[in-house]
């Protein structure tokens, strides 16, 4: 593992034939484009590649064993860690496994609150997806405008659950909290201050909803800026027009989903098809390819960035005019008020009990999928009626995308094998758990 | 297309494999089947091909080791109060949580290890669950649904890898999520959660050495285990079905 990238056997440009023989090449764990730890071992005739072997499990950290030796509760936030760009939609499959099983209910407005979180972390994980994968394919300036509105979703996740990433919000019977009223702001500092403070902070002056209801309205203005460095550009159609072709047989087949999918001309998303949280009642439109090359897959990304604008902006109009708990009162599984906590010797019992030991779930098993940004994240969760779970199994969506790679690429070149792991929107943590 | 409920894909089920399949359940709106090894890739043929099922894609599949279903680890919850407990669970069995030679005494489940298969039909809309014990809890073997879904290839290998279930007919059945030259199969439940061996660099040797062991005490805290508290007795009381639906 700690080999750089080596060559089996070089060229054999001597001899009389002056034939060159296939070798073998190992590509990663350690290389930029290979999104994490992937390693390839791939043999190659010329620039030609004839078989790739994916070698994964470096990022192996055994999720679903270290849950089975915890109460339900205490593992949400290794949900976070599996795709971690991607992180509140994790969160969702895995709480909706555990209120399945219980048979609870989120109050309407945490429905909403998920929804129009699930579709800000689709926003940022296109954002991550549409950056590094035009850095793969060698055009810089996409990362840079990404990663600008990429801040501006993380500080969303800031404002509620208090970390940027590793969110732990949705948890089983609604969300941790209610959404703040007050946006977080930037504080003066020797670089900004003045006028330039008082841009950035400009959306920031009321509430979080205010502040993504600006977001949102401008968000399509920045994707326009993304589609015009990419969308006719004439190297990025080069590197990814008719590249990686996935027939929508090959699709059903490998167990794809998401826009892996939905490029190759299924019209197929849980948000529609299997609705959960508020789906069936915000409005948008499932975008669909029609020949399953990299460059739909592109198309498809950025016209569900846009759609994922569109709910935002539902969600914020109907968060706003309707108030409500965002938490179940069912003190077994949801944490009594914490002011409560101070005053009444019934909350505490509850408050120590549900920390320490959790919350015995009734056996049975079920199995509880959302439409990830990548495809389909599901749980399949088993319980003995502990209060830990038996058996947790996650359906990450990158693990069955990956696993086709030596079918989509054989025959195509090497440089086509980075455009396709960046199409596949590959994130390690959940294809290793 | 029509969306069949799960009830209805039950008796689809149960009227189209009869004798073939062991057992059919509906819960939480999820049908459930469990097909004999033997029949197995028989009746996953005839649910990808047939019209009124069409399960076009193997959504998921993983292994799942049954030992000691409905028991617990941890001991002492009665007399807690009066001796103190420890929240570590004192290795009997030595430093993993059960020992080799334990079976599983639950009845529902008689054998170790199961590869639980989900399967989605994009034509109906609809989910099924297929589970299916290996015969041998010495030497699990299951018959591979490469051949029917390619999807089949490395959920195989992963459910290789952890739980040591072999799939007869896989073209390649390789580890895939641990180390190489990994020795065991670590999500079995009598598999400590601290692993077997550690890796450290030997400055001495001049390479990676692989040692028993010893940075971790062989202790897992695991909270006490909670079951069947009143409330859920209450629950199913007052709605003998309806909660059980959501």
């Amino acid at each position: 593992m700690a080999e750089g990238p080596t060559m089996g056997s070089v060229f054999d440009v001597g001899g009389d034939t002056g034939e060159i023989r296939s070798y073998t090449m190992n590509f990663g764990p350690q290389h930029p484009a290979a999104h994490g730890v992937l390693r390839l071992v791939m043999e190659m005739e010329g620039e030609t590649v004839i078989r790739i072997d994916p070698h994964i499990g470096l990022l192996h950290r055994a999720t679903e064993k270290l849950a089975e030796s915890k109460p339900f509760n205490h593992s949400i936030g290794y949900m976070d860690r599996l795709d971690y760009v991607s992180m509140m939609c994790n969160e969702h499959a895995y709480v909706r496994a555990i209120e399945q099983l219980v048979g609870v209910t989120p109050p309407e407005r945490a429905l909403w609150i998920r929804t129009m979180f699930d579709e800000v972390t689709r926003i940022l994980n296109h954002l991550m997806w549409i950056g590094s994968n035009a850095l793969d394919l060698g055009a810089m300036a996409v990362f840079l405008y990404a990663f600008r509105e990429r801040e501006e979703l993380m500080d969303c996740y800031e404002a509620v659950s208090g970390t940027r990433m590793h969110a732990t919000y949705y948890r089983p019977g609604g969300v941790y909290r209610d959404l703040p009223g007050k946006m977080i702001q930037y504080k003066e500092s020797p670089w900004h201050k003045g006028k330039d403070l008082k841009r950035m902070n400009a959306w920031r002056e009321g509430s979080m909803l205010d502040f993504l209801d600006a977001f949102s309205a401008d968000f399509q203005h920045r994707v326009d800026d993304y589609e015009e460095l990419l969308t006719d550009n004439r190297i990025w159609k080069q590197r990814t027009v008719d590249i990686g072709i996935v027939s929508p047989e090959q699709a059903m087949a490998w167990g794809m989903s998401g826009p892996m999918l939905r490029a190759s001309g299924i019209e197929w998303d849980l948000r529609k098809k299997q609705p959960y949280a508020k789906y069936s009642e915000v409005d948008f439109d499932i975008p669909v390819g029609t020949r399953g090359d990299c460059y739909d897959r592109y198309l498809v990304r950025v016209a569900e960035m846009r759609q994922s604008a569109l709910i935002i902006r539902q969600c914020v109009d109907w968060l706003r005019r309707n108030p409500g708990p965002v938490m179940i009162e069912n003190y077994k599984v949801a944490p009594p008020k914490r002011e409560d906590m101070k005053e009444s010797m019934e909350a505490l019992i509850h408050w120590f009990k549900l920390f320490t030991e959790g919350f015995s779930v009734p056996a049975g098993e079920t199995y509880a999928a959302v439409e990830a940004p990548k495809g389909e994240f599901g749980c399949y969760m088993i319980s003995d009626g502990a209060n830990k779970p038996f058996r947790v199994h996650l359906r990450a969506p990158s693990f069955a995308h990956l696993a086709s790679i030596n079918e989509i690429t054989r025959g195509h070149m090497l440089p086509d094998v980075v455009a396709m792991v960046g199409t596949y929107d590959l994130v390690f943590g959940e294809v290793d758990r | 297309m029509s969306q069949p409920t799960a009830q209805q894909l039950a008796e689809q089920l149960r009227a189209r494999f009869g004798g073939r399949i062991d057992n059919v359940d509906v819960s939480h709106a999820q049908t459930t089947i469990e097909v004999p090894p033997a029949y197995l890739v028989e009746v996953c043929t005839a649910l990808r091909d047939e019209a009124e099922f069409r399960f076009a894609q193997l959504t998921d599949l993983c292994g799942v080791d049954f030992l000691m279903f409905g028991e617990d680890e941890w001991k002492g919850s009665q007399t807690a109060t009066a001796t103190g407990f420890s929240r570590g669970v004192t290795g009997e069995a030595g430093p993993g949580r059960f020992d080799w030679s334990h079976h599983p005494e639950h009845p529902q489940f008689l054998r170790r290890f199961a590869s639980v298969v989900h399967l989605l039909s994009f034509e109906h809309n609809v989910r099924l669950r297929v589970r299916s014990f290996a015969p041998e809890d010495a030497l699990p073997v299951l018959p591979t649904l490469t051949g029917i879904w390619p999807a089949a290839d490395w959920y195989e290998r992963e459910a290789f890898d952890l739980y040591g279930i072999i799939y007869e007919g896989h073209p390649d059945l390789r580890r895939i999520l641990t180390d190489y030259g990994f020795v065991g199969h670590p999500f079995r439940k009598d598999f400590p959660l601290i692993g077997n061996v550690e890796v450290r660099y030997d400055p001495d040797a001049g390479r990676v050495v692989y040692e028993p062991v010893t940075s971790v005490t062989p202790r897992v805290t695991v909270a006490r285990v909670v079951r069947e508290d009143s409330r859920w007795k209450t629950a199913r009381e007052e709605s003998a079905d309806d909660w059980k639906d959501n």
